[in-house]
C-alpha cells in the first residue's frame, strides 16, 4: 500500500522523467565524439579492404600472371580476366576488369593471389558519377598500385607475421 | 519609445486624413496600422522557426555527444537558409488520386491559424496587435483550427499512411485540447481576466518569482505544457508522425514548399505555446527579481528588477530548449497510452485543481498567510 | 458605409455561398468543410456585432470540436453516392414541406425583430464593458436553472451515449497501461550475485590447461 502512494507520487511529481533529463542534459555538455571527416580520419587497419589495385615487381615488371584464381573465387563475377602470350613469351593479361558495382570487397582475390598482386589498399576516397565509371580496367588498376606502392608494401609488411 | 511611436503614427494617421477624407482615412489608418504591426510581430517569428530547426539539430546533436550542422556558413549558422532554397527548389509532387484543392489547401490551413493566433500575444505592455479581452479563447479557437490542415492532409493525400497519421493526430490534439483549455481556465481564473496584459499584471507582487501562478498553479503549468507538447504532436507525442510505422504521418505525400510549410506550422505553434505559457504562469515580462531589496539596491542592480520584453524573450526560449531536450530524452509514447493520459490523468487533475483554485479565490481563504501572495488582491 | 459594413457583405456573401455549397457539393467530406467555412463565417459576423465570446465558443466547439469528429466519421466511412440519392424524389414533397415552415418560422421570427426595432445599428459598447463578463452575469444569476438543466441533460447524453456503446468483448485481450506502469524493475528481474565458476574451480568436470582459453578468440601465431 505504501508502496503504491510512493509509485503515484513519483510519477506525479515526473521523478522518473527528472532523471532522465538530467542523464541526457550532462550528456549536453560532454565533450564531442565527431570526427570531421576530410580534415579529420579515423585510424585505418593495415587489413583495411579498400579500392584494389594492380601491383608491380620493383623493376617494373607487372606482378599478374593471368592465373585467373582470382576471377574464379571471387564471389561477386566482378572480375573479368582474358590472357594472351606477350611478345616475350610470358602469359600475360591482355584484360583485367573490375566491376566495382558489383564488388563486395571482400578480399578473397586477394587471398587467392599467388603473386600478390591484385590487392585491396586503404584508399577509399573514389566515386563514380555514371555505372560505367566504377568498370576499372587493367591500366587503371595498375596506375592505383604505382600511386600506393609505398603504404601496400608498408601494409603487407605489416600484416605478414599473421600470415 | 512610445512618445517617439505615437508621434510617428499621428504623422501617418495625418497623412491617411489628408489622402481619403474623414471617413476612409482613419478606417485605412487602421488597416495599415495592423498590417505593419502584424509584420512586426511575424516576421521576428518566422526567422525563429527557421532558426529553431538549426538550434533544435545542434541540441540533439549535443546530447547525442555529436557536434550537429556545422559546415554551411561559420558554424552552419546559413544551414538553415541552405535548407529554404533547397526546398523552394524541389518539385512538388502531387500524388494521383489526391484531390488536388484540398491537397495545397491543407498546408495553408494547418499554418494560417499557427500564425493568427499571434495576434493576442502580448510582448510587453501595449506591445499587441489585439489586445482582446477574450484573448484567451482565440488562442484556444486558433489551435483547434490547426486540426483541419492534418485532417485534410490526410486524406486529401489519398494515402492509407497519411490518413492513419491525421486521424491519430486529430483524436489526440481534441484530447489535449480540453486539458489544456482547463490548464488556461485555472489560470485565467486566478488573474481574474481572460486578457493575457492583465493575467500578466495580476502576478506582479512584491515577491518576484514567488509571486507568479506556477507555484499555487504547479500542477497546471505542467499540465500545460505537456498538453502544448501533445497539440504540436511533439516528442513523445508524435505518433502521428511515427516514421516507425507510418512513414511520416499526415505529411507523407508532400514534397518542397508544401511541406516546408507543415514545418513552419509546427515550429510557430511550438514557439506560440513557449509563449503563451511564460504570459500564463511564469509572470511574462516580469523580473524574476523584482522583489524589494534588488530595487532598492543601487543602480548597478536595479535594473535587474524591472520588467522588460527580455524577461519574456528568455523564460520564451528555456521552454523552447525544453522542447528539444525533451525531445532528445524520451522514447515515443504508446497511443493507448497517450489517450490514457490525456482522459483519464490530466483532464481530472487539472478539474481537481480549477476546483481548489475557486475554492482559494473566495474570500477568507484568498487571505490565508501564504495563499495571499499570489490570491490576496 | 464603413469598414464592419463592408465586412459584413463579405462575410454575408461567404456564409450564405457555404451553406448552399453544404448541400449542393457531391462528396460528404467537401459538405462538411463547407460547413466548417459557414460556422466560421457565422462566428466573424458574431464578432462584428461585439458578441466575441459567443463567436470564439462556436469556433472552439462547434469547428474545433464537433466538426473534427464529424470529418473522422465522414472520412472514415466508404459512402456510396448513387445509395444516398435513392428516393430523392419520394421523399421530396415531405422535406419541401418541412423546408417551407422552417423559412415561414425564421421570416415571422426576423419581422418580429424588425417590428420592435431590432434592425437598427448597433451601438459600440463602451470601453470597459466585457462581453464575457456581461454574458457570465445572465447565465449565473437570471438563467441559472435553465443553464443547470441544460447541463444535466448534456451529462445524461454523454453518460447513455458512454453506457451503450461501451462494451468490454470477453474474446479480445486488452493490455491495461495502468497495470503496466505501475510495474517495477525488480518485478520482473532478480539479479543473483553468484560466485565466478572455471578456470579456476578445481571441480570442472573437463579440466583444462590454464591458460588454453584465453587463446581461443586471438589469432593464433605461428
Amino acid at each position: 500500500m505504501l508502496e503504491r502512494v510512493k509509485d503515484i507520487a513519483s510519477s506525479f511529481m515526473l521523478t522518473e522523467l527528472v532523471k532522465g533529463l538530467g542523464l541526457t542534459g550532462r550528456h549536453l555538455f560532454a565533450r564531442k565524439i565527431t570526427v570531421m571527416y576530410p580534415e579529420e580520419k579515423t585510424p585505418a587497419s593495415p587489413r583495411m579492404r579498400g579500392l584494389h589495385a594492380l601491383r608491380r615487381y620493383p623493376n617494373g615488371e607487372e606482378r599478374c600472371i593471368a592465373c585467373k584464381l582470382c576471377e574464379a573465387v571471387c564471389p561477386a563475377l566482378a572480375i573479368t580476366i582474358e590472357s594472351d602470350q606477350r611478345d616475350d613469351g610470358t602469359r600475360r593479361t591482355t584484360r583485367y576488369d573490375i566491376d566495382l558495382v558489383k564488388c563486395i570487397f571482400c578480399g578473397f582475390c586477394e587471398e587467392s593471389c599467388p603473386v600478390d598482386s591484385i590487392v585491396e589498399t586503404r584508399f577509399i576516397e573514389y566515386h563514380g558519377e555514371s555505372r560505367g565509371d566504377l568498370l576499372y580496367t587493367k591500366p587503371m588498376l595498375l596506375a592505383i598500385g604505382d600511386r600506393f606502392e609505398a603504404q601496400i608494401a608498408a601494409d603487407r609488411g605489416e600484416d605478414a607475421p599473421f600470415r | 519609445m512610445n512618445d517617439y511611436l505615437a508621434r510617428f503614427q499621428g504623422y501617418f494617421q495625418g497623412q491617411a486624413n489628408d489622402w481619403l477624407g474623414p471617413v476612409w482615412g482613419p478606417q485605412a489608418f487602421t488597416v495599415g496600422r495592423t498590417l505593419a504591426m502584424i509584420v512586426m510581430v511575424l516576421v521576428p517569428v518566422l526567422l525563429t522557426v527557421l532558426y529553431y530547426q538549426l538550434v533544435e539539430r545542434w541540441v540533439i546533436g549535443w546530447i547525442q555527444v555529436r557536434k550537429g550542422p556545422n559546415r554551411v556558413g561559420w558554424k552552419g549558422v546559413l544551414q538553415p537558409i541552405a535548407d529554404a532554397i533547397k526546398l523552394l527548389m524541389k518539385e512538388q509532387v502531387v500524388p494521383s488520386g489526391a484531390n488536388k484543392v484540398l491537397f495545397m489547401l491543407a498546408p495553408i490551413l494547418s499554418v494560417a491559424p499557427a500564425l493568427a493566433a499571434w495576434s493576442i500575444v502580448p510582448f510587453f505592455p501595449g506591445w499587441v496587435i489585439s489586445n482582446a479581452d477574450a484573448a484567451i479563447l482565440v488562442m484556444l479557437a486558433m489551435t483547434s483550427l490547426g486540426i483541419y490542415g492534418i485532417i485534410i492532409a490526410g486524406w486529401a493525400s489519398n494515402s492509407k499512411y497519411a490518413f492513419i497519421g491525421s486521424m491519430r493526430a486529430a483524436a489526440q490534439m481534441v484530447a489535449y485540447e480540453l486539458a489544456m483549455g482547463f490548464a488556461i481556465v485555472g489560470a485565467l481564473m486566478a488573474g481574474q481576466s481572460m486578457n493575457l496584459t492583465q493575467i500578466v499584471a495580476a502576478q506582479q507582487t512584491p515577491y518576484g518569482a514567488i509571486g507568479w501562478f506556477w507555484i499555487p498553479l504547479f500542477p497546471l503549468f505542467l499540465i500545460h505544457y505537456i498538453a502544448g507538447l501533445a497539440e504540436t504532436n511533439r516528442h513523445p507525442f508524435d505518433v502521428a508522425e511515427g516514421e516507425s510505422e507510418i512513414v511520416a504521418g499526415f505529411h507523407v505525400e508532400y514534397s518542397g514548399m508544401a511541406f516546408a510549410v507543415f514545418f513552419l506550422a509546427e515550429y510557430a505553434n511550438m514557439i506560440l505555446i513557449s509563449t503563451v505559457s511564460p504570459l500564463l504562469f511564469l509572470g511574462g515580462w516580469l523580473s524574476p527579481f523584482d522583489v524589494s531589496f534588488v530595487r532598492d539596491a543601487g543602480p548597478a542592480v536595479s535594473w535587474l528588477a524591472a520588467p522588460s520584453v527580455l524577461w519574456l524573450l528568455a523564460k520564451t526560449a528555456f521552454l523552447m530548449f525544453l522542447f528539444l531536450w525533451i525531445r532528445a530524452s524520451f522514447p515515443r509514447y504508446r497511443y493507448d497510452q497517450i489517450m490514457r493520459l490525456g482522459w483519464k490523468v490530466f483532464i481530472p487533475v487539472t478539474l481537481v485543481w480549477i476546483a481548489l483554485t475557486g475554492v482559494a479565490l473566495m474570500d477568507p481563504v484568498a487571505h490565508w498567510p501564504v495563499l495571499r501572495i499570489w490570491f490576496g488582491r | 458605409m464603413n469598414l464592419p459594413l463592408v465586412l459584413f457583405w463579405v462575410y454575408g456573401a461567404i456564409l450564405i455561398a457555404g451553406a448552399i455549397a453544404v448541400i449542393l457539393v457531391r462528396n460528404p467530406v467537401h459538405a462538411a468543410l463547407f460547413l466548417v467555412l459557414s460556422f466560421f463565417t457565422a462566428a466573424a459576423l458574431w464578432i462584428l456585432l461585439y458578441a466575441e465570446f459567443l463567436a470564439l465558443t462556436l469556433v472552439l466547439v462547434y469547428v474545433g470540436a464537433v466538426m473534427v469528429l464529424f470529418l473522422f466519421v465522414v472520412m472514415m466511412l466508404d459512402i456510396n453516392l448513387e445509395r444516398l440519392r435513392e428516393g430523392f424524389w419520394k421523399s421530396l414533397p415531405l422535406a419541401g414541406i418541412v423546408g417551407v415552415l422552417m423559412a415561414i418560422e425564421m421570416v415571422a421570427l426576423l419581422a418580429r425583430g424588425a417590428a420592435t426595432g431590432g434592425g437598427a445599428p448597433l451601438a459600440a459598447p463602451g470601453a470597459g464593458y466585457s462581453n464575457t463578463r456581461a454574458l457570465g452575469m445572465v447565465i449565473y444569476t437570471d438563467y441559472v436553472f435553465p443553464f443547470e438543466i441544460a447541463a444535466v441533460i448534456l451529462l445524461v447524453a454523454i453518460v447513455s451515449a458512454i453506457a451503450l456503446t461501451l462494451r468490454s468483448r470477453k474474446e479480445t485481450k486488452y493490455q491495461d497501461p495502468h497495470s503496466q506502469l505501475s510495474v517495477h524493475a525488480s518485478d520482473r528481474l532478480k539479479i543473483v550475485k553468484m560466485a565466478s565458476e572455471g578456470l579456476s574451480s578445481e571441480s570442472s568436470p573437463q579440466p583444462s590447461p590454464k591458460g588454453e582459453g584465453a587463446n581461443v578468440g586471438g589469432g593464433v601465431a605461428k
